[in-house]
């Protein structure tokens, strides 16, 4: 019941809609993917609103506070605050910005993150689009988004804003080569780029335990990709003042945090779809006296355990390393990972052979 | 494909979007616009792709051209930044000259595409759901000799990049005394 609650509720849709017999099939289908993109879009701001509650939390939890606790039970309304806040706020534009661009950055910045929510299965049969090319389309569209970050920089006619968006620019095409080199391991034992194969091929072993060190790498650069500490020089709030953010202000603003939220969303989703078995629950291949152990919990609750766990270590990141240089940076992303993931490509390749000849 | 109303209607959105932005990426003063509207112009013709069903090709035409091509011109631009941009993308006046390569570049293409079989190009066979393999396959076996050059190019480039790059490095670190 629980395990297809999200899917019976499409199937009743479609159900309903085609049963009156007056709506061609076209339009039938229209309306069902609408609402499914609605329902992600609903999905990606209440998740937003809950991450930043949550690195509030986690942050004072490891600086021995006790953070937001006065709006609400626990201060869980505090975020709902902030948003009527930072909506009531004017939106302050500076002389000589590029006006056009200046007011598109914002709204732009959040198209990529919505259009790669559409691949992503949430659940057994939970991806709103289940793309055969699901891995390449999602990485090719977040390529897009550095695109943003410049616009807003440059159009702000700023100092800090160009210096910024200068680095978001160098570290998102630098950090971008790693990144899907490290999936290139996963996607040469899969044979195929479709999500769904992906999960299917790791019922029985999850491929974080085949590639740890493609793990590590997709890991590391998809930190970098969504310019989280210990990688926010690009948003250095001591030397560039945010960054290409530096002027805007109210609801323009709060629009980059929450597209940097859903892209966290989106990394952690990944990595989990990629390497933590996506919705399988653990140990789903065996059965102990005959009952599977842990399949009894719906998978998009598996799915969210794992995605917030990730979530979790992503905030970690933030309140435990320092942050790293800008030559640092480029050393590490050109001299470590990218070498470090040909290698993985490489001993992959020899190890799917010797699987084969093994004939296991 | 082309026989919905919706493919047909697509079509004409998709190509007045890409010849509407090509004609403004010429015609805008700015070069920072120019490079925008050369980024809807690639992802508008990833539309395109996406209406001949080449998905692959739609996603590869985001990543790289729009993706990549677009965030190195905008390297580049920054690289020679002038004091004011709103007057980097002007016109000139060598009108013999532009007339002459407008009248080269139509007619060439006008010859070659009046050569070419479209007919016997258009496949009667439904494209295959995934295409993805056929290119991968095809690249290694039938155009092979071309995906190999096109490869060893793009290396030539990379190192020759790197060789530039690190001679200015030797160079400037040369006076100084070695601090590793």
């Amino acid at each position: 019941m629980l395990e297809n609650l999200f899917v019976g509720i499409a199937h009743w849709l479609r159900a309903l809609l085609g049963g009156t017999g007056i709506l061609p099939v076209e339009i039938t289908e229209s309306i069902v993917f609408l609402v499914k993109l609605v329902a992600v879009l609903i999905f990606i701001l209440l998740n937003a609103l809950w991450l930043v509650y949550m690195e509030r939390k986690v942050a004072a939890y490891m600086q021995a506070r006790i953070g937001p606790n006065r709006v609400g039970p626990k201060g869980l309304l505090q975020t709902t605050c902030d948003i009527g806040k930072l909506i009531s706020k004017e939106i302050i534009i500076p002389k000589n910005v590029d006006l056009v661009v200046f007011l598109l950055a914002p709204v732009l910045i959040f198209v990529p993150t919505l259009m790669v929510f559409a691949v992503i299965p949430l659940g057994k049969n939970m991806a709103a689009l289940d793309l055969n090319i699901g891995l390449f389309y999602l990485l090719a569209i977040a390529s897009v988004s550095s695109l943003f970050f410049w616009m807003a920089g440059w159009s702000s006619n700023s100092k800090y804003s160009l210096v910024g968006s200068m680095r978001v620019v160098a570290q998102m095409v630098s950090y971008e080569l790693p990144l899907i080199l490290s999936l290139l391991g996963v996607i040469m034992i899969t044979g195929s780029l479709n999500m769904s194969a992906i999960i299917d091929a790791q019922t029985k072993v999850w491929f974080i335990f085949t590639q740890p060190i493609a793990f590590l790498i997709y890991f590391i650069a998809a930190v970098a990709e969504t310019n989280r500490t210990p990688f926010c020089l690009v948003e250095g709030e001591s030397e560039i003042i945010a960054g290409p953010y530096t002027e805007y202000g109210g609801m323009a603003f709060a629009m980059f945090f929450l597209a940097e939220y859903a892209n966290i969303m989106v990394i952690c989703a990944v990595t989990t779809i990629v390497f933590l078995g996506g919705w399988h629950a653990p140990f789903e291949a065996f059965a102990i006296g005959g009952a599977h152990v842990f399949t009894w919990i719906p998978s998009w609750v598996w799915f969210f355990l794992k995605m917030y766990a990730l979530i979790f270590v992503v905030m970690w990141f933030r309140w435990t390393f320092p942050r790293i240089r800008v030559d640092q940076l480029m050393g590490f992303g050109w001299k470590v990972l990218v070498p470090l993931a040909l290698a993985n490509i490489f001993v992959t390749g020899i190890g799917i052979y010797i699987y084969k000849a093994i004939g296991w | 494909m082309i026989n919905s109303i919706y493919s047909v209607l697509a079509f004409y959105g998709l190509a007045t979007v890409i010849v509407v932005a090509a004609i403004l990426v010429v015609l805008m003063r700015n070069i920072m616009h120019s490079v925008l509207f050369l980024a809807v112009t690639f992802i508008a013709m990833a539309g395109m792709f996406l209406l001949l069903d080449a998905d692959f090709l739609a996603a590869v035409q985001i990543l790289v051209y729009a993706g990549a091509v677009c965030i190195m011109l905008v390297f580049a631009i920054m690289v020679i930044r002038r004091t004011d941009m709103a007057e980097t993308n002007l016109f000139n006046r060598q009108v013999l000259a532009g007339v002459g390569l407008t009248v080269l570049t139509l007619a060439l293409g006008t010859i070659f595409g009046g050569r070419t079989a479209w007919t016997q190009l258009v496949t009667h066979e439904a494209v295959p759901k995934n295409t993805v393999q056929y290119i991968g396959a095809f690249m290694l076996s039938k155009y092979v000799i071309p995906f190999e050059v096109a490869a060893l190019l793009l290396l030539v480039a990379l190192v020759g990049a790197i060789v530039l790059a690190r001679d200015e490095e030797v160079k400037d670190n040369a006076g100084t005394d070695d601090y590793s």
